[in-house]
């Protein structure tokens, strides 16, 4: 059985009833400062009409754009622990601890899957940057891991959204071989013709960029996004010079190369849908707003 | 040159060449104390580099007279002939490889390289790769796939480089494709960290059937400097953070994160590289002769088991 012949089965219990409501009545821009409703922007999944800032936003929001409330959280039960006992200003077991309380999250990462459109289904691995900068445990290595199996054992194609800082230093060398956990799970799913996508958000750098962030077989990014593999002040330090503008950009990927494309979060759901009814040639379900392709001159 | 720790060793040496020379002036017969010396020096020095903590062996794997790449190739090999460049941008310095017989098997060699005086080091870049080095290095491995031969890895980087052209290049992408492709190679593939294992730099070509550390190395996901400087917000912790890494060969075998530990001459590789030289040389023998065992989809199943086994978390 091929991945896309699969249709919807029945209807998927939502397991969240999340609408994200506003903390406030009103969301002031943080980059151009204009003042909307904060329901407004929300509907526009958290980017600034005005200036098209896409305000950092963790899984809970990105599911929700995804998926509206047709998803199911998997593998919830997976948590970390402190192998190596690591302390430096403070222990890491107290870290987890503290982080845990204070963003009601486990980990770095949760996986969810669900309808992204009537006809298609899709596993999502997205990481919360305010979980210790969205760092890369075991936890994340192995939720990703099983995101992958699952995607295989039902035929669904596989997205991760990052939003990373790296390598999670408090578990040392266990991080680092999530790197290459993640990339041989990867290989697996690319056999049996899977498509997995890398949706790339700000900021990616380190061991994500270095591992699966970069192996999509499609790799898209929001716009104005920072991606590298070394961060910015590291170069900066190592070249005795300040970086060009724009340097490590999701353009400066795009023209260098590395990004298929980019995609306003807006158009995320839609144009997701729309790739993958291409993938699983199906008949296309354009929105009328839909803007033509580029011709040739 | 020797190391802080390497006092106690020093200094009974000194005793040593201190009596030799009473001996030699005033006729006086030094025979036992000498002696005696020499028993406290062994005992000493076994003492000394049995117990080395981490940062202690972070300082080993950097010592300026270790063998590098080229010298295991050299010394362990036969009929090495280097091939160059990604067939993309250019050659990096930093990464050397090629076929070459290994007591009558041949074997495609491919290691990072440091240099041995400022010169050198420049042009080797102190052993950081660019993407083009990680693009070169698959190229080989995936030509040694193609003639079905076994492929042995020696690691030895202070890190990817950090750059302006690195990043340009895709630094990540060619690491990260490295780690997707060695994972399924269908030959035989064994790494030894031979130095320094700094980061994805590091495993950008460390996926293995085998990965060993030599007794003095260290393997981790950042320098204890650097995790020193962005936990602790200053350069001085760089010992505590190297205890706290659990970088060790040690360490890392504990963790299962590596399949075993190669051991060096007592003092360390440079102190006696011959000797290095030739229990490197028996132990890859050894893992070579039982890798080729093992058909090539048996070899990616457990390759790929064992990586996905790594990771310490708890399941409620
Ligand atoms: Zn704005």
């Amino acid at each position: 059985m091929s991945w896309f012949k699969r249709v919807k089965e029945g209807i998927t219990t939502a397991t969240k009833d999340k609408k994200a409501t506003p903390e406030g009545l009103w969301h002031k821009c943080s980059r151009c400062k204009k003042v909307l409703a904060a329901a407004d922007h929300i509907n526009n999944s958290w980017v600034c009409p005005s200036c098209n800032y896409h305000t950092k936003i963790g899984s809970d929001e990105y599911f929700h754009i995804l998926f509206e409330n047709d998803y199911e959280e998997l593998f919830s039960n997976i948590k970390p622990t402190d192998p190596l006992s690591f302390v430096d200003t403070k222990s890491y077991a107290d870290r987890l601890v503290d982080t845990q309380k204070k963003t009601g999250l486990d980990d770095a990462m949760k996986v969810a899957v669900g309808q992204l459109s009537e006809q298609q289904k899709l596993v999502v691995a997205c990481m919360d940057f305010n979980f210790i900068g969205g760092s890369m445990g075991s936890v994340m290595g192995e939720k990703i891991s099983r995101a992958i199996d699952y995607g295989r054992e039902h035929k669904l194609p596989v997205m991760i959204i990052s939003k990373s800082g790296g390598a999670r230093m408090m578990e040392a060398a266990f991080s680092l071989m999530q790197m290459a956990k993640t990339s041989a799970k990867l290989a697996l799913l690319a056999k049996e013709g899977i498509p997995y996508i890398s949706y790339i958000t700000d900021p990616t750098t380190g061991g994500v960029t270095a591992s699966f962030a970069m192996l999509g077989d499609f790799n898209i990014a929001e716009p104005e996004a920072l991606i590298g593999f070394a961060g910015p002040r590291v170069i900066k330090e190592t070249i005795g010079k300040d970086l060009p503008k724009g340097f490590q950009s999701s353009e400066f990927l795009l023209e260098h190369g590395f990004v298929d494309f980019i995609l306003n979060r807006t158009e995320a759901k839609a144009k997701l849908t729309q790739l993958l009814d291409l993938l699983a040639n199906r008949k296309l379900n354009l929105h009328t707003e839909e803007k033509e392709a580029p011709k040739s001159e | 040159m020797a190391f802080d720790f390497e006092k106690p060793i020093t200094e009974i040496q000194e005793q040593i060449e201190n009596a030799r020379k009473i001996a030699e002036k005033g006729k006086v017969d030094m025979t036992a104390a000498i002696a005696e010396l020499e028993t406290k020096l062994e005992q000493t020095r076994h003492q000394v580099y049995e117990n080395l903590n981490g940062w202690q062996r972070v300082q080993m794997s950097r010592h300026p007279e270790r063998p590098y790449s080229l010298d295991y190739i050299e010394n362990i090999t036969q009929g090495f002939i280097e091939q160059h460049g990604d067939r993309n941008v250019k050659d990096d310095k930093a990464i050397i490889g090629g076929f070459a017989s290994i007591d009558g098997q041949t074997v495609m060699v491919i290691g990072q390289q440091k240099g041995r005086n400022t010169k050198m080091r420049q042009y080797r870049n102190f052993g950081m790769p660019n993407p083009e080095g990680y693009r070169k290095a698959l190229r080989l491995m995936k030509l040694a796939e193609k003639f079905n031969i076994p492929i042995i890895t020696l690691i030895d980087t202070p890190g990817a480089s950090p750059g302006l052209e690195a990043e340009e290049r895709g630094q990540g992408e060619a690491i990260a494709k490295n780690l997707l492709e060695m994972a399924v190679l269908t030959v035989p593939v064994i790494c030894v960290i031979i130095g320094e294992g700094a980061s994805g730099g590091a495993l950008g070509i460390g996926i293995g059937d085998k990965v060993l550390m030599l007794e003095n190395t260290w393997y981790s996901v950042i320098s204890p400097e650097s995790c020193s400087s962005i936990l602790w917000r200053s350069w001085d912790f760089k010992e505590k953070a190297a205890e706290c890494l659990k970088l060790t060969a040690n360490d890392m075998l504990e963790n299962k994160l590596i399949d075993g530990i190669v051991k060096e001459p007592l003092g360390g590789a440079h102190t006696n590289p011959n000797q290095m030289y030739e229990t490197l040389k028996s132990v890859l023998l050894k893992n070579l002769a039982e890798l080729k065992k093992l058909p090539s989809d048996k070899l990616i199943e457990k390759r790929i088991e064992k990586f996905s086994a790594m990771g310490a978390y708890t399941e409620a």
